[in-house]
């Protein structure tokens, strides 16, 4: 039933489960451990990989040619690089050419892991919070690193909003400290709370297309429009991974 | 939910790092060079084609200014020679009107000539007539046989008197 479902739908989904968190199981396909460490590749595994190759075979070979007048897979790479680095110019400046190509391979890895995600029956490696988190946090890692090293102990000063009391000081400085804490949590759910939502969403609507019969058209034309909805979040949420990550590069480097 | 389950993260994480690092080699040494070469070649081009079209509208507008003064040049020229052949015409109708007016007014003073010439005739013969008709008249009349010279000579003075 379950299996029949998925398809009507479009949907996503591993296998013939009836929970909609089934296709976030994560399956193994090649066993590897290494000194206790379960390292194997995995659907998640053999997904960031596809999108690996995917995007190679776009940025590669796509420019093969270089020609002075680009093909179409040519104007999408040249499309792509240019909206990261327009990204970077208008969040960061000119300073951020340095980070162009950490940028890039973020912004089109998140983008491909969210988009791959879409094809039903395969599986979505940006709904693991795992992935996202450690994503996050080494961007919050890199971007603290950075913030010392330009700053040395006055960035310390960032926790400090410029222009406060002394006397608010006990009360603002938890609050900042937080706040910058919070960016890796903040950074790594919003990516995975939207990829599981909507992922879910789709799998709980499309399961009552089979159960409605005839009416089953009601929740077949809610997942078409969903589908759709969800392919533009598979962009924005590879956009604001990015634009934040931005804006936290330039914390770092311009302070407030 | 299947993602809170800690046992595969460790499996996640290292091919996580794994791909990622791959695509970030992959992009740096192959993907981003090309583009950013292919970008700017391409921006090279565009510069140069667009100082070409300038360098090319400069040259037109050089051509159109010579052209333009070439007319001007051209215009003023047929002006001159329309002002010039029109001089010429009317200097040559005035030189003829000229020697018309003198050739009709020689004519105009022979003829008065002639006349004042018939005139005196006519005035001398309208004497002899007058004279023969007063030595007829003076014969028929007292019987007295006049002279011609004597008669005219009467006459002319009876003219000159009357006039």
């Amino acid at each position: 039933m379950a299996e029949t479902t998925t398809e009507a739908g479009g949907g996503h989904g591993g296998g013939g489960g009836h929970s909609p968190l089934e296709q976030f199981e994560i399956h193994t396909i090649a066993e590897f451990k290494l000194g206790g460490l379960d390292l194997s590749f995995t659907n998640a595994s053999l997904m960031m990989v596809i999108a690996v190759l995917l995007v190679t075979t776009l940025m590669v070979f796509g420019t093969r040619r270089g020609a002075l007048v680009p093909g179409r897979l040519q104007s999408v790479s040249e499309l792509s690089y240019e909206f990261v680095a327009n990204l970077i110019r208008d969040t960061i400046g000119n300073e951020g050419r340095r980070y162009f190509p950490l940028l890039f391979t973020l912004f089109m890895f998140i983008l491909f892991g969210n988009l791959l995600g879409m094809v039903p029956y395969s599986f979505t490696f940006t709904s693991q919070i795992i992935v996202t988190f450690a994503m996050a946090i080494v961007v919050f890692a890199g971007v603290t690193v950075l913030g010392f090293m330009r700053h040395g102990v006055h960035f310390f000063s960032f926790f400090v909003p410029p222009g406060t009391p002394i006397w608010m000081w006990p009360l603002l400085i938890p609050i900042e400290v937080i706040s910058y804490l919070s960016r890796p949590i903040s950074l790594s759910v919003r990516l995975f709370a939207n990829m599981l939502a909507g992922h879910t969403l789709l799998k709980v609507i499309a399961s009552f297309v089979a159960l409605m019969g005839v009416f089953g058209v009601l929740p077949l034309a809610g997942v078409v429009a969903l589908t759709g909805l969800e392919i533009l979040i598979a962009f924005l949420q590879a956009y604001v991974f990015t634009i934040l990550t931005c804006l936290y590069i330039n914390d770092a480097l311009h302070m407030h | 939910m299947p993602q809170l389950d800690p046992s595969n993260y460790a499996g996640q994480i290292f091919w996580l790092v794994i791909s990622f690092v791959a695509l970030y080699w992959v992009l740096v040494r192959l993907a981003l060079p090309r583009i950013a070469d292919v970008l700017e070649a391409r921006q090279h081009k565009i510069d140069d084609d667009l100082d070409r079209a300038a360098a090319a509208k400069q040259e037109a507008d050089k051509v159109l200014a010579a052209y333009d003064k070439r007319l001007a040049e051209g215009r003023d020229e047929a002006q001159g020679l329309l002002r010039q052949a029109a001089e010429e015409m009317a200097a040559e109708a005035a030189k003829r009107h000229e020697s018309l007016a003198a050739k009709l007014a020689g004519e105009v003073k022979a003829a008065e000539t002639r006349i004042l010439e018939a005139k005196t005739a006519a005035v001398r013969s309208i004497g002899e007539v007058a004279a023969e008709v007063a030595q007829s008249a003076a014969r028929r009349l007292i019987g007295i046989e006049v002279d011609g010279k004597t008669a005219g000579a009467a006459v002319e003075a009876a003219m000159r008197g009357s006039d």
